[in-house]
């Protein structure tokens, strides 16, 4: 076990490494952000002495070693936009974004489980058959058209709910500022996270369909059953606990794609959130910040699939974590 | 099959049975679903509107001189001053916005496909390649692929969009990279199957070249999950532009995908003129969920542990 994570940890930096080189190449080879930032007027000793702050003189390589070298003690580069550190910019928008995908993950799981659970449990109901046709819904719609929608049910038809923005944030624990603790904070996170949780929603009751269905034929169900359990226990503790191994597994590898579709969702209600921040930084060329995202996301899922790969070992006790996975 | 005939079968079925080809057979089956068909019928009108686009719109969106600023932002219904009727309404230059759906239909429709194109074969050589030759270098391209799919699509597509700048042939790019490693592992794990079985032995001791083996041989009985997984993607593909277009880095404003139709309408939503997002919206998911329903449906009918 200890063996294993030590393997991964170091494999992760290997891709980390891998992962910084080619995204600030890639970054680095397009476009020239000084035809942005510096205002066509300004005369050459002025763009000069620009493109020598921002260190855009040097060749690429010295450029990505000072910027290896910041990195390796947590600097990962100053916006050329803000003229702050980026990876400060993106630490203080990430409170924002993990509210927003956590929230989004709780109403996927409080309302997908037992959605699934029912249409599982009654495959040929009228209720199962409907919410199995809504979860193909789920899949199908685009989650930004999705979220204009409800903007213009809930915003602009019936005035129920901001159609933008984070609502006032309160410190929780005085470090992190969280919106979910005032009702307006409420109406504003609301809408998003709905609308991020819509595939998710969707998967899970797909999911837990597919584990009630198979569960009910295994003979441990029926053991149950011979033995005069009430339909509740059956259900509740034998069929469940066997459904939710594949079912952590996914939400857990879910978590890191709804922090990236959370980008789509954060552009379309204004949530003040890294996704737009990250979609801001590339429209605005601003390299430093696209390339520090880049790698706090990498980072971020890397430890998401460790965290899920050891969560598995530990719901299951046929999988053992060997050298061959990840 | 002409051994023994058993008294209840009837003589008529047997014949029945005997010119069945295994196509006829798919076809068949997969039509017996009536959600299927809907989705299949769907499906063809939406293409048909995509390619008989200039024929079948009111006007032409894109020609200055048809469209008039003056008749903006005109709810659905509304009269044209050329004597017919925006029956969609209009967006914020005049257009009217059924005419723009069809050529938006059009632009999204071909870019899914293209993309889906490219990938499909690229993931075939990889997925091939990676099972027929093993080794180091099927350990190389099996990583890649699985660190590509740990990342949301959108995330890498976005990644790649910031690399290498904007424009149709980068947007299409970009979703062949994003889309390849689907169809490398499908057919990868396909073909590892296949692989093992008599027919390939056999092949392989009457000497036949790889290239034969692969092509001939053990490529066609790898198709039925990639046909699957193909259709799935295109409708991926087809969101999957519509979500950059939409962020304003997708398709340029010069090829108005219905992605970018529905972010023009955007700003106008908030004032209550729902029709310039709400149509292209509708004309998107319809696409989705009629290629959906069909993937759905091929699915089970390629499926062998389905078959009778």
């Amino acid at each position: 076990m200890l063996i294993f994570v030590i393997r991964r940890s170091l494999q992760s930096v290997i891709v980390l490494f891998v992962m910084s080189l080619l995204v600030f190449v890639g970054v680095y080879a397009v476009g020239n952000p000084i035809d942005i930032l510096i205002s066509p007027q300004a005369d050459q000793i002025d763009r000069e002495r620009a493109i020598a702050s921002l260190g855009l003189d040097k060749p690429l390589w010295a450029q990505y070693l000072s910027f290896l070298h910041g990195a390796l003690g947590g600097d990962l580069g100053r916006s050329f936009v803000h003229s702050t550190s980026a990876l400060k910019l993106i630490v203080e928008r990430m409170p924002a974004t993990m509210e927003l995908a956590l929230a989004a993950m709780v109403i996927a799981i409080i309302l997908g489980i037992p959605l699934g659970l029912w249409a599982g449990l009654r495959p040929q109901s009228v209720a199962g058959r409907s919410i199995m046709a809504g979860s193909i819904l789920g899949f199908s719609l685009p989650t930004f058209w999705v979220g204009l929608m409800l903007i213009m049910v809930f915003s602009v038809m019936l005035g129920w709910l901001p159609s933008n923005g984070r609502g006032p944030t309160i410190e929780l624990f005085g470090l992190i500022p969280v919106s979910f603790l005032s009702l307006d904070g409420w109406k504003h996170l609301i809408m998003p996270a709905t609308n991020l949780a819509l595939f998710n929603l969707a998967l899970l009751i797909r999911l837990t369909r597919a584990g009630a269905h198979e569960a009910l034929l295994q003979d441990y169900v029926k053991f149950a059953r011979a033995k005069g359990l009430t339909n509740r226990r059956v259900i509740g503790v034998h069929v469940l606990r066997n459904i939710l191994i594949p079912v952590v597994t996914v939400i857990g590898l879910q978590f890191g794609a709804l922090i990236g579709f959370a980008i789509v969702t954060e552009t379309v209600f204004a949530w003040p959130g890294m996704g737009k921040l990250l979609i801001d930084s590339i429209n605005f060329l601003d390299r430093p910040v696209i390339v520090a995202y880049l790698l706090v996301i990498v980072t971020i899922f890397i430890v998401i699939n460790l965290v899920v790969d050891i969560l598995y070992s530990a719901l299951d006790p046929r999988v053992r974590l060997t050298e061959t996975k990840g | 099959m002409n051994t023994v005939v058993t008294p209840v079968a009837t003589p008529a079925n047997e014949s029945e049975r005997a010119v069945e080809t295994p196509f006829r057979r798919i076809v068949n089956d997969f039509f017996a679903n009536p959600v299927a068909m809907f989705g299949f019928g769907l499906l063809c009108v939406l293409i048909f509107a995509a390619i008989f686009a200039p024929l079948i719109s009111p006007q032409n969106p894109y020609d200055l001189a048809q469209i008039d600023v003056v008749d903006g932002k005109l709810p659905p219904g509304s009269k044209s001053p050329a004597g017919g009727t925006f029956w969609l309404g209009t967006d914020d230059q005049g257009r009217d916005m059924l005419s723009a759906i069809f050529y938006g239909l059009r632009i999204s429709i071909a870019v899914g496909a293209i993309s889906t194109v490219f990938a499909l074969v690229i993931g075939l050589a990889m997925g091939l390649t990676a099972a027929y030759f093993g080794g180091r270098l099927e350990t190389l391209i099996m990583r890649i692929v699985d660190i590509q799919l740990s990342f949301p699509t959108i995330l890498i597509a976005l990644i790649l969009i910031a690399v290498l700048g904007q424009g149709t042939g980068k947007v299409i790019t970009a979703l062949v990279a994003v889309q390849w490693a689907y169809y490398a592992r499908t057919v990868r794990s396909a073909a590892l199957v296949e692989k093992r079985k008599e027919y390939i032995e056999a092949a392989k001791c009457l000497a036949l070249s790889p290239a034969r083996i692969v092509f001939r041989h053990l490529l066609p009985n790898c198709l039925p999950p990639l046909i699957v997984v193909a259709t799935v993607q295109v409708a991926a593909a087809i969101a999957l532009e519509a979500t950059l277009s939409f962020l304003g880095l997708g398709l340029p404003i010069t090829e108005p995908s219905l992605g970018l139709l529905i972010a023009n309408g955007y700003q106008y939503l908030l004032s209550g003129k729902y029709w310039i997002s709400f149509f292209p919206g509708i004309a998107l998911l319809l696409t989705i969920v009629s290629i959906n329903l069909v993937a759905d449906q091929l699915r089970d009918v390629l499926n062998p542990r389905l078959q009778r």
